[in-house]
C-alpha cells in the first residue's frame, strides 16, 4: 500500500472516531433539552406569581424599603454571570462573557466598581486566566440546576447588598428563545424594577387598599428574598436549557463536518488507490514491452 | 361581585392546583384567615399548615403549603409556597 493511501486511511479513521463522540454528545443533549425546557415551564408559574406580588407591593404601597428604593449614589455593582461547566457548546459561554464585559465597561464608565459572582467552570477559568478577582463562584451542576444553589447565590448577593456593599445587582445569562436561538440577556435585579402584570396607578387615582399581614415591612422582608431566589433560579434553568440546545447545535454541526471530511478523504483515497493501480499496470506493461523488444533484437 | 374565587396554588418547581372556589381558608403567621369572593386586596405571609379550599359544588380540598405567601386581588387568590402539595 502506498504512503499516500495510508495517510488518507488514517485521517478517515480519526474523523470517524471524532464523529462517534460528537454524535453521542448531540444525542445526549437532544434528550436533555426537553427535560430542561419542562423544568423552565414548571417553574414559571411560581416566578410569575412572585413577580406579580412584588410588583403589587412596589406599586400599591409607598413604603420605603431598602430593596425597593433607588439609592442616590451607586458606587459598587455586582454582576452574576451564568455560564456552563463544560465547553463544546458553541458560543454559549463566550457570548455571556462578552455580554458581561460590555456591561462591565458600561458600569465602569458610570464610575462604579464591580464585584463578580460566577456560576459555572467556564466563567471561573475565564477570570483565572486574566488574573481577575471574583467575590465568589459556584461550579458544578449547571446542566441540572437545583433550587438550593439558587438559594445559596441569592443569600450571598443579598448579604452583599446594602450601603456598605453593592447597591446594584445584575444578572447575565442566556435566555432560551428556541431550540436554535439563545440570547444573552442582562437583567437588573436590584434595585427593583418590576412592573409586570400590574399597572402603576396614576397620581390622581385612589390607591386600592392593600392589606398586609403582619405589616408592610415584614411582608417585603419575606417577599424580596423569595423574589430574588426565584429570579436567580429562573436564570439558572434558562441557562441550562440554552446550554443543552447550544451543545446540541454545536455537536450536530461537528458531526456534519466529520461526515464531510470522511467523504472527501474517501474520494481522495480512492483516487490514490486508483492511480497506484494504474501505475502498477503501466509498469507491468512497460516491463513486458521491454522484454518483447529485447527478444526481437536478439 | 363575582361569585367565585380563582385560586392558584403554586410551588417553587410546579403549579400544584388551580381552579374556582367559594371559600379558601389558609394559615398566615397571624392566624387562620378565611377568604371569600369580594375580599379586599391583601398580601400575607403564610405560616406552615393546611390550606383548605371549598369548591363551588361544596367539595373540599386540602393542601399543605409551607414557607411562602398569599395574595388576594380582584377575586384572584394566589398561594405561593416553596413547598406545597395536595393531600
Amino acid at each position: 500500500m502506498g504512503a499516500q493511501l495510508r495517510v488518507y486511511r488514517q485521517k478517515i479513521k480519526s474523523a470517524q472516531t471524532t464523529k462517534k463522540i460528537t454524535r453521542a454528545m448531540e444525542l445526549i443533549s437532544a434528550s436533555r433539552i426537553a427535560k430542561a425546557q419542562a423544568r423552565v415551564a414548571a417553574a414559571t408559574p411560581y416566578s410569575r406569581a412572585v413577580t406579580r406580588a412584588v410588583s403589587a407591593v412596589a406599586t400599591y404601597s409607598n413604603v420605603k424599603h431598602p430593596l425597593t428604593t433607588e439609592p442616590e449614589k451607586i458606587t459598587r455593582a455586582a454582576i452574576v454571570v451564568f455560564t456552563s461547566d463544560r465547553g463544546l457548546a458553541g458560543a454559549f459561554s463566550s457570548s455571556v462573557l462578552k455580554e458581561s464585559e460590555a456591561l462591565t465597561n458600561k458600569l465602569q464608565a458610570e464610575g462604579k466598581e464591580i464585584d463578580y459572582y460566577l456560576v459555572g467552570r467556564k466563567a471561573v477559568s475565564f477570570f483565572n486566566f486574566r488574573r481577575r478577582e471574583a467575590q465568589q463562584s459556584w461550579i458544578g451542576g449547571t446542566d441540572l440546576p437545583v433550587f438550593d444553589t439558587a438559594k445559596a447565590i441569592a443569600d450571598t448577593v443579598l448579604a452583599a447588598f446594602g450601603e456598605e456593599g453593592v447597591q446594584e445587582i445584575h444578572l447575565v445569562f442566556n435566555r432560551f428563545v428556541s431550540m436554535i436561538s439563545q440570547v444573552p440577556e442582562v437583567v437588573r435585579l436590584l434595585p427593583l424594577e418590576v412592573v409586570e402584570g400590574v399597572e402603576a396607578p396614576t397620581s390622581d387615582e385612589v390607591f386600592p387598599l392593600y392589606e398586609f399581614e403582619p405589616d408592610v415591612n415584614k411582608v417585603l422582608d419575606a417577599l424580596l428574598p423569595v423574589y430574588i431566589e426565584s429570579r436567580i433560579f429562573n436564570a439558572m434553568l434558562q441557562s441550562a436549557a440554552s446550554e443543552h440546545a447550544a451543545r446540541q447545535k454545536a455537536m450536530k454541526s461537528a458531526t456534519d463536518n466529520a461526515d464531510k471530511l470522511i467523504k472527501n478523504y474517501t474520494r481522495l483515497s480512492n483516487a490514490a488507490r486508483q492511480s497506484e493501480i494504474t501505475q502498477q499496470i503501466s509498469e507491468i506493461v512497460g516491463g513486458a514491452d521491454a522484454l518483447v523488444t529485447a527478444d526481437k533484437d536478439a | 361581585m363575582a361569585s367565585t374565587l380563582r385560586v392558584e396554588l403554586v410551588a417553587a418547581d410546579k403549579a400544584v392546583w388551580s381552579g374556582e372556589a367559594k371559600l379558601v381558608i389558609a394559615k398566615t403567621v397571624e392566624g387562620e384567615i378565611g377568604l371569600m369572593p369580594g375580599h379586599e386586596p391583601m398580601l400575607a405571609i403564610l405560616g406552615s399548615g393546611e390550606v383548605r379550599i371549598t369548591l363551588p359544588e361544596g367539595e373540599k380540598l386540602v393542601a399543605n403549603a409551607e414557607d411562602g405567601f398569599l395574595s388576594v386581588e380582584h377575586d384572584v387568590v394566589t398561594i405561593v409556597a416553596r413547598h406545597a402539595e395536595l393531600v
